[in-house]
């Protein structure tokens, strides 16, 4: 492996296209003859469609075809992760609502026009009669007695129920000296990424085939459930994922919208293009988060945990999307023990509906909720105690272990040293200094506060044996197919689909420090399921620590076979073949050796090639770990607060992560740095609002507060590396972990800030008013 | 969204702006379209006709003369703020127009757009209102001119009437003695103001001889914070007696304070003190 390349900090090769606007997202495709679909969405959150005509949107200039819930003939929208043992009740999802619209924005009709204007002005145009009913916004409400029902066959709105437990929870609690509570509100999110969505559907229909460009995470898991909802066979199905503008996980469902225009495009025979507006996507797109959680934590008087009681009940939205039971379950509930010796868990997990648009995976999925729920009691436990909440996770830490851990849950995490991660941290910000700073901020009247998180995530998802056991209806293995072309340029064919996280330039350096060619003479290739091996997709922290695992062994065996050919051309014997960055030579002769240029060469030639070797330097492989993969981390963050408003001003964010060995710095850098601040954006500005009706009240960019750079601080980012033990090079992922740490870290600093005030707990996000009105009450409110 | 169907003109000259105007009933005048854009986009506004008053040459520019900032509608938020005649003679106005938005907003949003679609929470009306502006406008009966406290009339309502153009803005240069200054809490998303507040006060002698405080963000129209300004004027400018004239703007406010999902009618009464203190101390110490 060469050095040189692996661990280098070249700039992202997708860069110059995605920043001088040259890349083509799927808006950008266009083609003769092409219509285009919109749709008319429900203004109800839960209301029965009386009657509904379309006659007059038909008449409309530039208007094809319209369609309402009864011309559609799709399948309904598939659920595709089951966890087991749940009573799971997936609920029917039709593509286009027949009789009644459970949430705002709930598809009512489709109008296909020549231009989208066309298509909006048509669809004033639809008369709709609703008789609205009491919408149910509230996870735990809506599972009470006497809400409102969205489905007939799901009564109490239950979706599922689930449990993980682990140890003897009960005698925790009875030995415990202390127990501390808390209800946490884990807010609704909006992902917000820069490219809303959008479909291309092309029907070929002289041969039945079907081209679908569609802005996804995971291409061939949808051309697998497109041919489910269509009925187009999987072999006559293309689907490409064009530059796909971030996805966050909201991109990872399927959704009725390209179902729809595969359905316009078949009946019509052309092309047909959805793209929706940013309204559409605050209303439709799936959103994240939203669970509410009722948490104990058992411990003995010197600090040490016991055990972990909750219950979580989290909202599912109207329908199951695809992946949604499982992120808070099973990415959610074994998570809970965090980096501590927790000996005793359990939590029950109510999913449940509600009048609101379905929930998804949303970066770190479930497991910025279980990192939340530990992180927040250790500081709880730490307050109860009067001690320094470093001191009591020093006293809970799992020590350094390299080669697998069991935590109560289940799991067995791979590799960690979360003491030494945190000394790191301890050190690099002179923690007892900064105490004393803030005490003497304190005394001159500021309000400071200080907070720290640790965490592990569970990435790199994962051996397929277990996507089985809990229920995800895939697999979760990755391929990569090698093809070093004759004048020894490499084309590499990966099924996980990269959507801005800069796999075209660190797998293109996992292959130049294979085998030694340059990085610049390495194409990656993704995102298309006709030319690319089968792969399960982008998300959970994988592509790296499993496609990136198959590359590497596809690779391997490249390099195996040109070893193999150069014996044979150097008329030496395999045993006695060196190599040395990118040549092959008999051991003791370097002058003499084969680049792997010349052996590409020659493979592809094949004029004089060993007995039974093939031709072509090509490899695949498909990887299927063995184990998930966990990195984990420290961070730290400093807060002061404006007494007269409650304005939060983060004034030192300090990340520490640990992803195993780094490919390309910068680039775990920047996926730290975007993880980061979507966390914090969580704790101080971010939720997604819903009056009592069911409207989305921050519909839209002026109320909805994304973070903002002018708001963040310098984003101190520092490292260790532990490698996994079962991964080929050790790596791990880092797509996730700024995410899963950062909230809790914020939080736990501005309840720092708050404490000398008396206050305990506070609904995020913490909004200036939000935390005036917690200063102004002191103890006595700001609950949650 | 998609703005529903609308036929787009534009206008070389300020005749044919309002020839077009009164032309076309219905019709909606187009600057920077930062106000009317979004409105037309999400259907709330749905004019039939757009007239592009974009490169009428004589809306244009920033002069100063006679003791007069002039300054023509169509200057962007970018020009105030880089303006070196508009930071020396209207201190509050380059700081407010500094803060509109972002760097896209004040690239193309102008004074004219922003002060015509009178937002309660945009910046300007409030700065114009302290220091005391003078609006000219032409219309199908020739040309007038409105002072500030008779410019904004309700809620997204001013005395620029449906054939009328607003061609310039003229703003007293400031005095001797005079220092202003804008505060302004901004919303996290939009970056409108959630509470801002214009300061402008003379100093003559170390004493106060005149003030105005203006606030927006809260009321449907600019809030003159009357006691407040009462309570400055025949004192030195200190900390204690700024306070103590920021502590009179609730009775200034009365009861008609709006709120939202984000900072409630009371959360905003209550902060609106700390900003008028914030920039009467600003506008203070620039007093020169
Ligand atoms: C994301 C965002 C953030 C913003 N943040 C702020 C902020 O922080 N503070 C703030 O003050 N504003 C803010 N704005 C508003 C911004 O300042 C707008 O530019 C301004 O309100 C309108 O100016 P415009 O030139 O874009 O007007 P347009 O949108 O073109 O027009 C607005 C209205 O005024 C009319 N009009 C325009 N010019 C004339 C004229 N000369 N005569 C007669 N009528 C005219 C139009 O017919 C229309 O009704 C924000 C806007 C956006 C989109």
């Amino acid at each position: 492996m060469s050095s040189r390349i692996f661990g280098s900090g070249i700039r992202r090769r997708e860069d110059p296209r995605l920043i001088t606007g040259a890349a083509t997202y799927t808006d950008d495709l266009t083609m003769p003859g092409m219509l285009h679909a919109v749709m008319l969405r429900s203004p109800h959150a839960y209301a029965k469609i009386t009657r509904i005509d379309t006659s007059r949107a038909r008449q409309a200039p530039g208007v094809i075809a319209s369609y309402t819930g009864a011309d559609v003939n799709l399948n309904a929208m598939p659920c595709a992760w089951l966890p087991p043992n749940s009573s799971l009740k997936i609920a029917k999802y039709p593509t286009v609502a027949v009789d009644t619209v459970r949430y705002v924005g709930d598809i009512v009709a489709v109008v296909v026009a020549e231009t989208p204007e066309q298509g909006y002005d048509a669809l004033e145009l639809i008369d709709v009669e609703y008789r609205p009913l009491n919408a149910s916004l509230d996870p735990q409400k809506s599972c009470a007695p006497g809400a409102p029902q969205l489905h007939e066959d799901v009564p109490s709105n239950l979706a599922f129920q689930w449990t993980v437990s682990g140890g003897d929870v009960d005698a925790a609690f009875k030995n415990a000296d202390v127990v501390v509570k808390e209800r946490i509100v884990q807010q609704r999110l909006i992902p917000n990424a820069m490219e809303p969505r959008a479909a291309l559907a092309k029907w070929a229909g002289a041969s039945g085939e079907l081209t679908l460009w569609n802005t996804t995470q995971n291409p061939h898991i949808l051309r697998y459930l497109t041919s489910v909802v269509t009925g187009i066979a999987e072999d006559k199905l293309r689907v490409i994922a064009p530059e796909v503008g971030g996805g966050f996980g909201c991109k990872i469902p399927a959704y009725p919208g390209e179902f729809l225009a595969i359905f316009a495009s078949r009946k019509l025979n052309r092309p047909v293009k959805w793209t929706e507006t940013r309204s559409e996507n605050y209303q439709a797109t799936t959103h994240g988060r939203d669970h509410v959680q009722e948490v104990e934590l058992a411990a003995t008087k010197d600090g040490t945990i016991l055990g972990i009681r909750a219950r979580s009940w989290s909202a599912m939205g109207a329908y199951l999307s695809t992946a949604a039971p499982g992120i808070p379950t099973i990415l959610h509930g074994l998570m809970l023990s965090g980096v501590y010796n927790v000996p005793a868990i359990k939590e029950d997990v109510y999913g449940v509906y509600t009048n609101a648009t379905p929930v998804e995976a949303y970066r770190g999925a479930g497991r910025p909720e279980a990192t939340f729920i530990i992180e927040r009691m250790v500081d709880k436990l730490a307050a109860e105690l009067t001690m320094d909440p470093v001191a009591v996770r020093q006293k809970n830490l799992i020590p350094k272990f390299e080669n697998g851990h069991s935590v109560a849950t289940g799991l067995t995490y791979d590799s960690g040293d979360y003491p030494g991660i945190l000394k790191k941290l301890l050190d690099h910000v002179n923690y007892e200094a900064l105490r004393k700073e803030q005490a003497a901020a304190r005394t001159a009247g500021k309000i400071m506060g200080i907070g720290v998180g640790t965490y592990v995530e569970i990435c790199g998802l994962g051996p397929s044996q277990v996507a089985s056991a809990v229920g995800f209806q895939g697999g979760l293995w990755e391929s990569a197919i090698v093809r070093v072309h004759p004048t020894g340029k490499v084309n590499v064919f990966i099924g996980a689909s990269p959507h801005g996280q800069g796999e075209e330039t660190t797998f293109a350096q996992l292959v130049a420090a294979e085998i030694g060619v340059a990085v610049d003479d390495v194409k990656v290739v993704h995102g298309d399921t006709e030319t690319t091996p089968m792969g399960w997709g982008t998300y959970g922290s994988r592509t790296t620590a499993v496609g990136g695992a198959a590359l590497v062994l596809a690779t391997r065996k490249v390099k195996e076979k040109a070893k193999l050919l150069a014996a044979h051309l150097l008329e030496a014997a395999v045993e006695d073949m060196d190599y040395d960055d990118g040549k092959f030579f008999v051991k003791g002769s370097p002058d003499k050796a084969k680049t792997i240029q010349d052996i590409a060469l020659m493979a592809n030639l094949s004029w004089n090639m060993p007995p039974g070797m093939e031709g072509g330097l090509e490899a695949s492989m498909f990887y299927d770990p063995p184990n998930f993969t966990y990195p984990f981390g420290a961070h730290l963050a400093v807060v002061e607060i404006d007494g007269d408003t409650g304005d939060v001003t983060l004034k030192r964010y300090v990340a520490i992560d640990d992803c195993g060995p780094q490919i390309n710095p910068i680039i775990v850098e920047g996926q730290v740095h975007g993880g980061v601040v979507q966390g914090i954006g969580q704790a101080l500005w971010e939720e997604a609002v819903y009056d009592a009706n069911g409207q989305l009240v921050t519909g839209s960019m002026l109320d909805y507060a994304l973070p903002r750079a002018d708001r963040l601080p310098n984003i101190e980012v520092l490292s260790t590396v532990t490698p996994s033990p079962h991964h080929p090079l050790g790596l791990k992922g880092i797509g996730e972990a700024g995410t899963i740490a950062s909230t809790a870290t914020v939080y736990n600093a501005v309840m720092d800030a708050l404490a000398p005030m008396g206050v305990k707990t506070l609904r995020m996000p913490f909004t200036p008013e939000r935390v005036w009105r917690a200063i102004h009450a002191g103890g006595k409110s700001g609950g949650n | 969204m998609y703005a529903s169907n609308f036929n787009y003109l534009r206008a070389g000259t300020l005749a044919e702006a309002s020839a077009l105007l009164q032309k076309n009933p219905g019709a909606k005048v187009l600057a920077g379209g930062h106000s009317l854009i979004p409105l037309m986009k999400l259907r709330l506004a749905s004019p039939t006709v757009v007239i592009d008053i974009g490169r009428v040459p004589e809306l244009r520019g920033i002069s100063l003369s006679g003791g007069a900032l002039t300054i023509g509608a169509l200057t962007t938020h970018a020009e105030l703020a880089a303006s070196a005649a508009v930071q020396d003679a209207a201190q509050a106005l380059s700081e407010a127009a500094g803060h509109v938005g972002d760097p896209a907003v004040r690239n193309r949003g102008t004074i004219g757009g922003n002060v015509a679609h009178a937002d309660p929470a945009s910046d300007l009306p409030a700065v114009l209102t302290a220091l005391g502006a003078t609006f000219h406008i032409t219309g199908p009966g020739g040309r007038r001119s409105v002072q500030a406290s008779d410019f904004f009339k309700g809620m997204m309502n001013t005395a620029v009437g449906e054939h009328d153009i607003l061609t310039t803005i003229e703003v007293p240069a400031r005095a001797a003695g005079q220092g202003s200054a804008y505060a302004k809490f901004e919303h996290p998303a939009s970056r409108y103001a959630v509470v801002g507040v214009a300061a402008c006060v003379i100093v003559n002698g170390g004493t106060c001889v005149a003030a105005s405080i203006v606030l927006c963000g809260l009321t449907s129209t600019p809030a003159r914070a009357k006691s407040g300004e009462q309570a400055l004027v025949g004192q030195a400018l200190t900390r204690e007696t700024i306070a103590a004239a920021a502590g009179k703007v609730g009775t200034d406010l009365g009861s008609d304070v709006l709120g939202d999902i984000f900072a409630s009618a009371e959360y905003r009464a209550a902060v609106a003190p700390v900003y008028v203190r914030r920039a009467v101390e600003a506008a203070a110490s620039r007093a020169r």
